[in-house]
């Protein structure tokens, strides 16, 4: 099933199918190890609701939810 | 021989170059900590090799791409510079992420060696990494160190020495790719540019520099056509990394919840994060300024309360002693720090005055040069202490979590809550609060922070404030000097709030910065780091105070002791001085706000105090220090204070008192004064980085702007202080701004726009 990473919620995970957005936020993920196939695991959000906290190749980032919805994932249904 | 460090911010890059150089630079636990490149010679290996070796250290980036300007320096430098070794450091704790760049840094046609660090916290964890393999692998030495502790340290530079030879860049993504790296690579070879694969390969990543160059653009999308290549050059990269390289890693046994996860449930708690930093925030500024400790004078005066310190019946020497540690309450440590100088400057103070006999020369050397001088050193412990609490929580790893905790906050103010870091550094200094903005990506969003940091109050303009806020307390007699202080630093905050949301929807529209950011694991804070840091921190302000300050103090002495025929005048006659005409012909300019034209005979010292703070902010105490001493040599109505009194006054409270009287200022007039001086154009250091960091040509900008907001914050505050019924008037105009704004960004009045237009164009 396909799902956007803002979309997640607390625990969920999945591994990226694409990545789209502007040239330098699509950039700057791709720097940050969110490409295809990488597995990501939500972790937590931000006591005011945004930004979100997230473990990726094992270690941890935190990004928005508007740039969260750049990211496209696939979960086991 | 030229080594350069390159590698992930906070992968240990600063504390290997500190180790290798015995140098003493700031290392945090924030992503970017080092943001300009630092040169040092190594310091190890003497015996053996008679050759000096130097070594860079570059910027911390997770990339080569061209986004920030860290990365541009990281860039050109390994490409245009030659650096005989290139050592990529490698965090051994997270190779994924780290491998990436290496894959990059191995494009370029540079010698290269992978240091792989941190070795021991993945011992720690349980996992192990085959150094063999992954040398194997990379094609590069690989040498296994920590740099914290300083193991395999000396051995990877006896390889780097004996081991570097010159070699050619390779690339993973040749497999896949083959045929558009040939392409673009033929195209850099015939242009015969230095590390042609590094070029070729980053055009193919639709490199913004390299689309630059004549005829690259229209390659690229002949070898595109509708391929995404960007993303495919990024998947081939983690791809090769994670089946060939990675693998090197075996996985132990972890648990699933770390120390640091179980850390940061509490402190990132959706409900305890924001009251937890609030509590952060004011135990700091409690334990350094407050001087009623954890308020047992308070709690005390609920019941009988505790004594004064002169109803305690202690001889002189005791009474001293007990004095710098309680007065009706225990004072907190930052104040006892504060008060150990005090005595000490003060003892200081009178052997030397004492001993002078000459007038004119005690003159300068008690009041121009020791006065001044103490005024600013006196406040050295609780800068120091402020500076100490904010390195531990950036060393610890807390600052970025703040930055997630508040991002949302300061979103509404079109910046990310990366820009929360250099402007709580502000609290310290500007200077280094101002180059750390390079962190920020969005050039708009660094403009708008650079130009409100001197707005978050520093540690020079601490000693204004407690002063003018003693000052007004012990003069009038009226309210609480620790209400002044706190509340001058809201203002200062305020102030920067309204001024970012003012540039944002005016001169600096544009879109809000993305916050992508890495959150580093929490570990202990180093005490060693820590005191180096501290050491920098005290020599820097030391230097400060002895050359800088020194050279003001003895100037302004001068000026206001000789007239324009350079005859020396007596302190009584201090109103024919240079500095007093000087200061009268200025001073029309502040009638305003309060304290200009409308003030007695010497009104004209605040103008000076005013000018003064120009070069530096402590200047502006400094210089009621001096001239607050004259004004009551020569006997003016200063309410029965003597000079020796004076010259123990490292508060500056007394010489504020004697200014206070001498002119006859109103209490509005006196905080509009301490409002400009933290609000108007910063010190000589801080306008000489501004000028540095900001784009060509913003600077002027800047400086109006820093003059504009003072003046009509310090204008409101007097008027309205002094006529409460202004208070209708400024809020009509607020009204009126706020609303022609809005308009103006809904397209309904046009003129506005185009005026707007023409301002961005010009900056």
């Amino acid at each position: 099933m396909e799902k956007k990473l803002s979309e997640f919620t607390v625990g969920d995970e999945g591994t990226v199918k694409s990545v789209s957005g502007e040239g330098r936020i699509r950039r700057r993920l791709f720097d940050m190890g969110i490409t295809p196939d990488a597995k990501i695991v939500m972790r937590k959000l931000a006591p005011l609701g945004d930004p979100m906290e997230v473990t990726v190749r094992g270690y941890e980032l935190t990004l928005r939810k508007t740039e969260a919805d750049c990211v496209i994932m696939t979960v086991a249904d | 021989m030229k080594i350069a460090l390159i590698g992930n911010p906070n992968c240990g890059k600063t504390t290997l170059f500190n180790k290798l150089t015995g140098s003493t630079a700031h290392v945090g636990n924030w992503p970017g900590v080092t943001v300009e490149k630092r040169e040092g010679l190594y310091k190890g290996l003497k015996k053996r090799t008679a050759e000096k070796i130097e070594i860079v250290d570059l910027p911390g980036i997770y990339s080569l791409s061209p986004y920030t300007p860290e990365e541009v320096v990281s860039r050109n430098f390994m490409i245009d510079e030659h650096p005989d070794l290139v050592i990529n450091i490698v965090d051994a704790t997270n190779l994924e992420r780290n491998l990436y760049l290496t894959t990059q840094v191995l494009e370029a046609d540079v010698p290269v060696m992978v240091a792989l660090n941190m070795m021991d916290m993945v011992e720690k964890s349980g996992d192990r990494i085959d150094v063999a393999v992954l040398e194997k692998n990379l094609g590069v030495p690989v040498m296994p160190i920590s740099a914290l502790k300083g193991t395999g340290v000396d051995k990877m530079m006896e390889r780097a020495i004996s081991d570097c030879k010159p070699r050619k860049g390779v690339t993973v993504i040749s497999d896949a790719l083959s045929a558009e790296v040939a392409a673009t690579l033929d195209f850099y070879e015939s242009a015969e540019v230095s590390s042609p694969l590094f070029h070729a390969v980053k055009l193919l990543e639709n490199d913004e520099i390299e689309l630059q160059r004549k005829g690259a653009k229209e390659l690229l999308e002949k070898i595109a056509s509708d391929k995404d290549l960007e993303a495919a050059v990024v998947d081939e990269r983690y791809k090769h990394i994670v089946s060939r390289l990675a693998v090197a890693k075996v996985k132990g046994k972890r648990d699933n919840m770390t120390k640091s996860d179980k850390i940061d449930k509490v402190l990132t708690h959706r409900v305890w994060a924001l009251p937890i930093f609030a509590i952060i925030l004011f135990a700091i500024f409690h334990v350094t300024f407050s001087e009623d400790f954890l308020y047992i004078g308070a709690w005390a005066s609920l019941g009988k309360g505790l004594p004064a310190l002169s109803e305690l019946g202690l001889s002189e020497g005791m009474e001293t002693f007990v004095g710098i540690f309680y007065d009706g309450a225990v004072f907190s440590p930052g104040v006892i720090l504060f008060n150990i100088f005090d005595t000490l400057f003060s003892t200081i103070m009178d052997a030397i005055g004492g001993a002078i006999a000459t007038e004119w020369l005690a003159g300068l050397i008690a009041e121009g040069i020791l006065g001044g001088l103490f005024a600013v050193l006196g406040f050295l412990p609780q800068i120091l202490m402020l500076f100490m609490w904010f390195s531990i929580l950036e060393d610890s790893g807390y600052m970025a979590r703040v930055a997630f905790v508040l991002d949302r906050i300061f979103r509404r103010f079109g910046l990310s809550g990366r820009s929360f870091m250099p402007m709580i550094m502000g609290f310290g200094c500007s200077v280094p609060a101002m180059i750390n903005t390079r962190t920020l990506a969005d050039e708009n969003e660094r403009t708008a922070t650079i130009r409100v940091i001197p707005f978050f109050s520093c540690g020079a303009k601490l000693p204004i404030l407690t002063a003018m806020a003693g000052g007004i307390c012990a003069f009038f007699g009226v309210g609480n000097a620790d209400l002044i202080t706190y509340g001058m630093y809201a203002l200062g905050v305020c102030a920067a709030v309204v001024c970012v949301l003012l540039m944002r929807n005016t001169t600096m529209k544009g879109e809000i910065p993305p916050f992508i950011m890495e959150l580093p694991a929490y570990h202990r804070p180093q005490f060693k780091n820590l005191m180096l840091h501290l050491w920098d921190k005290t020599k820097h302000f030391v230097k400060k105070a002895f050359t800088i300050i020194f050279a003001s103090t003895v100037i302004i002495w001068l000026f206001s002791h000789l007239n324009w025929s350079w005859h020396y005048l007596p302190d009584e006659n201090m109103n024919d001085s240079i500095l007093a005409s000087i200061g009268k012909f200025i001073q029309p300019l502040f009638t305003p706000l309060g304290f200009g034209s409308q003030l007695n005979t010497y009104g004209w010292v605040f103008a000076v105090a005013a000018l003064t703070g120009l070069i530096a902010k402590e200047n502006v105490i400094a210089t009621f220090g001096t001239l607050g001493a004259c004004l009551i040599a020569m006997g003016a109505n200063v309410g029965g204070v003597t000079g020796a009194e004076l010259l123990g006054d490292e508060e500056g409270i007394i010489s504020s008192v004697a200014m206070i009287t001498a002119t006859g200022i109103s209490i509005p007039a006196l905080i509009s004064f301490i409002a400009f001086n933290m609000l108007t154009i910063p010190c000589f250091a801080a306008c000489a980085t501004a000028k540095g960091e900001l784009r060509k040509g913003t600077f002027k900008w800047t400086l109006l702007f820093w003059v504009a907001s003072s003046y009509v914050t310090s204008t409101a505050v007097y008027t309205i202080g002094a006529w409460w019924w202004t208070l209708f008037i400024w809020l009509a105009a607020v009204a009126a701004v706020v609303t022609l704004i809005v308009l103006t960004n809904k397209g309904k009045v046009k003129w506005r726009r185009r005026k707007t237009e023409q301002a961005e164009s010009v900056q």
